[in-house]
């Protein structure tokens, strides 16, 4: 049965990694997902765990998966904002698991937004 | 919400942004009832927030002007034969009380519990101890020990996540000794 102690192996590869890995976040790519009630509501903690699990599947580094409140279109949750360095911020809308994991490997490792979900005009 | 687990990370939600920097969430099956106690060292509230807090219209959000999440988590508590109470001193932190009957038909399922924990893994988020009982046998996942052990590692790197997720699951499976809640 695992316990916390059971971390100290994955602990020690990270921390020997990390020496050759970048300290600061500023480059970080930035993925932030609506988790107020109306996101909870709409199916965000699903799509918060399937892009944990996606960034951590495919190993990417310097991606970085946070939460936010209700920024105020509680109709179109479960919402996720993708900020890359350097480009405009990207809104997807009413995103769920399988959308989440199409983002990460068309927009996040691919480059292309996913045009389909976001606002319409 | 479809889930108690969803309820209880939009109860979370309130004490993380009541600036807590130590949450306690007790989830304990027994004698017939599922009792959920949110309790946090946050800001808390007035007297006089606290009376109105479970009415919609009662919300601290600025993106517009009613807030669900605790007067949802009170009818799940009482359509389900269950109490719901709320304590909250200013200045010393507030603690949510949610009571169910296990076996009424209008419970919604604990859910995915896990998948709550692990959302709220961060460093800059506050720590929490993560009580799971049922009928006696009990977990408890306290992020101070995780944080100890990582010794600096982020805890919300998708590796330590991940072996969180696997951790919780198994430890819970054997606290649930084959019930499903």
């Amino acid at each position: 049965m695992k316990s916390i102690a059971d971390i100290k192996a994955i602990r020690d590869k990270m921390q020997a990694d990390k020496s050759t890995r970048e300290a600061s976040h500023e480059g970080d790519t930035h993925i932030i997902v609506g988790m107020a009630t109306c996101g909870i509501a709409a199916g965000a903690r699903p799509v918060f765990n399937a892009l944990i699990d996606e960034v951590a599947t495919k190993k990417l580094e310097n991606v970085r998966v946070t939460r936010s409140g209700c920024i105020g279109m509680c109709k179109l949750e479960p919402i996720v904002e993708v900020i890359v360095p350097g480009e405009d911020k990207v809104t997807y809308v009413k995103v769920d698991a399988d959308k989440a994991r199409e983002i990460i490997n068309r927009h996040i490792i691919g480059g292309q937004v996913c045009t389909e979900y976001l606002v319409n005009e | 919400m479809r889930e108690l687990s969803l309820h209880i990370l939009d109860i979370v939600e309130n004490s993380v942004k009541a600036g807590a920097s130590l949450i306690k969430v007790d989830v304990v099956a027994e004698n017939g009832m599922i009792t959920v106690t949110i309790d946090d060292d946050g800001r808390g509230m007035s007297e006089e927030f606290l009376r109105t807090v479970t009415d919609p219209f009662t919300t601290t959000r600025t993106t517009r002007k009613v807030g669900m999440g605790l007067p949802l988590f009170k009818m799940a508590a009482e359509t389900a034969g269950g109490k719901f109470d709320i304590q909250s001193t200013e200045g010393k932190g507030t603690r949510v009380t949610a009571s169910f009957e296990t076996d009424n038909i209008d419970r919604a399922p604990l859910g995915d519990l896990v998948s709550t924990i692990v959302s709220e893994l961060g460093d800059d988020a506050p720590d929490f101890v993560w009580t799971y009982r049922v009928d006696g046998r009990e977990f408890v996942f306290d992020t101070r020990e995780l944080r100890r052990q990582l010794d600096g590692v982020p805890m919300d790197s998708p590796e330590i996540v991940l072996f969180v997720r696997d951790l919780l699951t198994e430890n819970f499976d054997i606290v649930n000794g084959g019930t499903i809640l």
